[in-house]
């Protein structure tokens, strides 16, 4: 079993087939896309493959330390142009080609006009711990 | 076996080991492993009387662990001083672990968790999962909670005030994992009230069960918020509801008002409006004005101008709004509502959208996202 990530962009990704924001779909675009993420997830937690899934807000800052005995330094709001983060699904499957189809699968999540989104996810595999026998 | 009697034992067992003089962490630890062990071996025969089953497995465990640190002429010195068995003060013995954990020496979550588990007598597990956050985390976090209460003496009175922002946060929580957390707050809240006759308790306990009575109406199969307007108020739960105004009444009939019998005031009106469009608005807002009195909160003086928004119209809840922060949580909501109310549709889309992004939850952004949606799909869908 291997874990890979799934990443969702707010910004930064490349531009989806179906790019229409959010807020111009109809409500009930809004309800079927919500259902068909969490159906998503039920059923990767059915097939034992599903690890963890959180979103994130959109806000956040840059931070970074500033030497001994001075508060860190912050930078924000981000600005436009940032990649952003929208959010992470874990899964632990099989095989790389597993993460790519479950990644699909997410991707055709239905968007304005109840049609996909087709939109870009980022899967990235997890560094593992070391094996056990190595020779 | 009954999984709500084994936890209700939990503060008085506690109670008992530290008046056999167990300090108080070591007699919480002794009384969380004979939880488990309770939760292991009742379902094959559970004991005749279950306190002192109790009593025995975690006094047994606390010499055990007493035993182990090689504290060998202190263990006989408490087995020397133990008293005889006799009728156990179990009021006070749970009102005094309510003042110890919600400690003000305690972060709020801190408290909580410690509550949750010397109070409420779940297993550090239990509590983990409810805060998804890791069972090693949660039981790091109950250590060190204890280990700031240590010098804490147990017969100390404590500010009740500082117990019911406790209480209030668990139920706020809601519910996630098998805990559900709301649930176990009322609980708590009525241990304490039969424990302690404080009008505020009493108010608490009101709030907490005029708002659980609405639950079912809450959300949507799908998970989505309905707000309170749109609720199906047939789904709400009569039986709570008449409980909650009962407990309220005799509260407010005392002459000691506090914020929560305010917040409880508030809520039995819009409990007793058989719809939406027979709210009582007018006595609502006669409400937040006594709260804002009492807390001087802004989040109080940003329910009062919806409030205002319908008792007076929705031009004079904006005129309400104008007041405040516009940074406060929820403002931007609020006042596409208003805008929306006004017929300023393309305002209230273009703020709804404003509010979905500011969400800090993801059923508030979804349902205010949906908000928006209908404004800019109408006519056109």
């Amino acid at each position: 079993m291997a874990k890979y990530l799934l990443l969702k962009h707010y910004r930064g990704a490349p531009a989806a087939v179906n790019d229409v924001p959010m807020d111009k779909w109809t409500p009930e675009e809004v309800s079927a896309h919500i259902k068909y993420m969490n159906d998503f997830a039920a059923r990767l937690e059915e097939t034992g493959e599903f690890v963890d899934g959180q979103a994130l807000a959109p806000q956040g800052e840059w931070v970074r330390y500033d030497g001994e005995g001075r508060p860190p330094v912050t930078d924000g709001p981000f600005a436009e142009t940032k990649d952003l983060i929208a959010g992470w699904m874990i899964i632990d499957v099989d095989s790389r080609d597993r993460a790519v189809e479950l990644a699909g699968e997410l991707s055709a999540a239905p968007g304005a006009g109840g049609k996909p989104i087709h939109e870009w996810l980022e899967v990235r595999p997890f560094l593992t711990e070391t094996p056990t026998i190595v020779e | 076996m009954n999984e709500t009697l084994l936890r209700s034992l939990t503060p008085s067992v506690i109670g008992v080991l530290v008046r056999r003089g167990a300090d108080f962490a070591a007699a919480e630890d002794a009384v969380q492993d004979a939880l488990l062990e309770a939760i292991r071996v009742w379902p094959a025969g559970p004991p005749r009387d279950p306190k002192g089953w109790l009593v025995t497995v975690a006094w047994n465990r606390f010499l055990d662990a007493t035993r182990a640190e090689a504290a060998r002429r202190r263990r006989e010195d408490l087995v020397d001083a133990q008293p005889a068995p006799g009728p156990a003060a179990t009021a006070d013995d749970t009102l005094q672990l309510y003042f110890l954990c919600a400690h003000p020496s305690l972060t709020p979550a801190s408290a909580v968790a410690l509550t949750l588990r010397a109070v409420g007598g779940l297993t550090t597990r239990q509590i983990a999962q409810a805060y998804l956050v890791p069972e090693a985390t949660m039981a790091q976090r109950i250590s060190r909670a204890k280990k700031t209460v240590a010098g804490v003496r147990l017969d100390q009175p404590g500010d009740v005030a500082t117990v019911l922002r406790v209480l209030y946060l668990v139920f706020n929580e809601g519910y996630s994992g098998d805990v559900d957390l709301a649930a176990e707050a009322i609980r708590l809240t009525r241990q304490l009230a039969a424990a302690y006759d404080h009008p505020e308790v009493a108010g608490l306990l009101a709030l907490m069960l005029l708002h659980h009575a609405r639950r079912a109406a809450r959300t949507a199969p799908d998970g989505a918020l309905i707000p309170l307007a749109e609720q199906d108020r047939t789904r709400w739960d009569t039986a709570l509801i008449a409980e909650g105004v009962q407990i309220l009444q005799t509260a407010l009939s005392r002459d000691r008002l506090g914020e929560f019998q305010a917040q409880a005031a508030i809520a039995a009106l819009h409990a007793d409006a058989p719809t939406a469009a027979e709210t009582d608005w007018i006595q609502i807002v006669e409400w937040y004005d006594e709260l804002a009195a009492l807390t001087d909160s802004p989040v109080v003086r940003l329910n009062r101008a919806v409030a205002v928004g319908e008792a007076d119209g929705p031009h004079a809840g904006l005129a309400a709004l104008a007041a405040l922060d516009p940074s406060l949580p929820r403002y931007t909501a609020v006042s596409a509502y208003l805008r929306e109310r006004t017929g300023d549709l393309t305002a209230a889309a273009r703020l709804y959208a404003e509010a979905a992004y500011q969400a800090t939850n993801a059923a508030e952004r979804d349902h205010l996202l949906r908000q928006a949606a209908r404004l800019n799909t109408d006519g056109h869908t």
